[in-house]
């Protein structure tokens, strides 16, 4: 059934909200059931679209945060001047229905077989497709061994932090808090730079994979960062979210 | 307001061509650089999907929904190849 | 391809919307918005005022050309207009200070019939003459009591209301005056070459 994920015509199919798990106070898990779901790999997304009573219709993309063989999750932001995010995080409730089409992507996916080292970098909610990457690995007993850094606000910002927390010997989880950091905080300050990078990353000469993810500017500056630290500019992958302004 | 990339169009394209596009390379009709969909600069706050080239800032392709259908105009590629078959990583 | 009806998102209403404009103001398929959102076929232009300038062009040659004071120096207008945007929202009585495009018309000699308007970033969108003279458009460069902001259009965007907004030109810095209509950038891309939203002109075709 995997090969479906891949090839062949999406077509949108009606999912049906399952669970919903508050994760900060602006994020939100969303439990979906699909009927016709074929199965996804590690970093796919999904499309959402909501239709209004008038035909109005939006739709946008979120990263699934569950791992290959669990049931759909997707984890959205309440973005302040959204148009689906308010929507999805505050009025959904289990029962409701919503189109979704999926999984998608081919780039942004790690299916575990490579045991080259692995560099997640993520910034806010851009961490949702990395908990999809760090449960298969899990799940798939693979060797690589991987080093997510995190940058996020503050403490209650972290999403997933109690996951986060009780990662396997092989996982290394190393946070940055931008705005705030709590008083006995003794982990990194600040925002991802290029000396942050060169502490946490793997050397180069590991060849090591990497994935970056989360609002634009950051991804754009750490990837620059990664590459002038003699990352092939090939074997850094990159996925944007929108920010304020968008969504 | 800012860009994001070909990630973000990667179920627009699955439903225009028929096959995952993410790791499709595309090559610029205007300056010729080659890179893959994925790494493209996508701007979707506009009344259409804007693929544009991210070494030169030409427009690649945009995509107009009209109804039911996708207008899809590919001028600024001079080509566009899907992987033969999926990338494994 | 057949499609079942989508289902209906309970409680879903998309953008801020103000259920209390006057309907009579908003045209078939649009909604009134409280918000004013941005949208862009590509990165914003920064233009710094010192390199920017406005020009009339016909045939190849520069007619006239505007440095940044020299629009301040122009008489200018406080415009308020509703807007229309094809993504289908509206926005009632937004605020402008603009000088009248008449104003720069009437300082050059053409045989205009149509208008090209270019802009940083490449954007163009094509209009009738009759659409944008006639006290029908402006150069604007304040919205709501301040400088336009380059989200916007600053510093400068052309302002023609009565169409969809996509042909109110961000960044606007002039007009090819023209013989014959040349379509712009989403008209090229199958959007209505004229795009009256009264009668719903939003694809070529409607």
């Amino acid at each position: 059934m995997a090969g479906t994920a891949v090839r062949g015509r999406l077509t949108w199919q009606v999912a049906t909200v399952g669970s919903l798990t508050d994760e900060t106070s602006s994020v939100r898990t969303i439990e979906l059931e699909v009927p016709d779901w074929a199965g996804h790999r590690a970093g796919q997304h999904l499309d959402v679209r909501l239709t209004a009573e008038d035909g109005y219709s939006a739709e946008r993309s979120y990263s699934i945060a569950s791992a290959p063989g669990e049931a759909v999750l997707i984890t959205v932001e309440r973005l302040d001047d959204g148009e689906v995010s308010p929507y999805l995080t505050e009025e959904l409730r289990p029962g409701d229905e919503i189109e979704i089409r999926g999984p998608i992507g081919g780039y942004f996916v790690w299916d575990g077989t490579d045991p080259a080292p692995v560099l997640l970098v993520a910034g806010g909610s851009g961490v949702v497709p990395f908990r999809s990457m760090l449960r298969h690995r899990e799940r798939a007993g693979a060797a690589a061994p991987v080093r997510l850094l995190y940058s996020a606000r503050s403490l209650p910002d972290v999403i997933y932090r109690a996951e986060l927390d009780k990662q396997p010997g092989g996982v290394e989880v190393v946070y940055t808090l931008t705005r705030q950091q709590p008083p006995d905080w003794t982990g990194h300050r600040g925002r991802v730079d290029a000396a942050l990078l060169g502490e946490v990353a793997w050397p180069a000469d590991q060849l090591p994979a990497s994935y970056v993810c989360g609002p634009t500017p950051f991804v754009e500056a750490v990837a620059s960062s990664l590459v002038s630290l003699g990352y092939p500019a090939g074997q850094v992958r990159t996925e944007r979210y929108g920010g304020a302004g968008g969504t | 307001m800012d860009a994001l990339d070909g990630n973000a169009i990667g179920g627009l394209l699955r439903e225009i061509f028929g096959a995952e596009m993410t790791t499709a390379s595309a090559t610029c009709a205007t300056c010729g650089s080659t890179g893959r969909v994925a790494e493209t600069v996508v701007y979707l706050q506009a009344p259409g999907a804007v693929m544009r080239c991210r070494v030169c800032g030409a427009v690649l392709m945009v995509v107009v929904r009209r109804a039911e259908t996708n207008c899809v105009d590919l001028s600024g590629l001079a080509a566009l190849e899907p992987p033969l078959q999926p990338a494994v990583c | 391809m057949m499609t079942a009806m989508s289902p209906i998102s309970r409680g879903f209403h998309g953008r801020n919307r103000e259920p209390a404009a006057d309907a009579s103001r908003i045209p078939p398929g649009q909604y009134a918005t409280g918000d004013f959102p941005v949208l862009s076929a590509g990165p914003t232009p920064r233009t710094p005022l010192d390199k920017w300038s406005f020009s009339l062009r016909q045939a190849g040659e520069t007619l006239r050309t505007w440095s940044w004071e020299e629009v301040q120096d122009l008489p200018a207008e406080d415009v308020t207009a509703d807007i229309h945007c094809v993504t289908r929202w509206s926005k009632l009585d937004t605020r402008w200070r603009a000088v009248s495009i008449d104003t720069l018309l009437a300082q050059v000699d053409h045989q205009a019939r149509f208008v090209l308007a270019f802009c940083d970033g490449g954007y163009t969108t094509n209009l009738p003459l009759a659409d944008v003279t006639g006290g029908q458009g402006w150069l604007a460069y304040s919205y709501d009591g301040a400088p336009l902001q380059p989200e916007h259009g600053g510093p400068a965007r052309l302002l023609v209301p009565h169409l969809y907004f996509w042909k109110s030109a961000k960044w606007v810095r002039g007009l090819d005056l023209l013989a014959a209509d040349e379509p712009g950038f989403w008209e090229r891309y199958g959007y209505h070459n004229y795009g009256d939203p009264w009668r719903e002109q939003r694809y070529a075709g409607d």
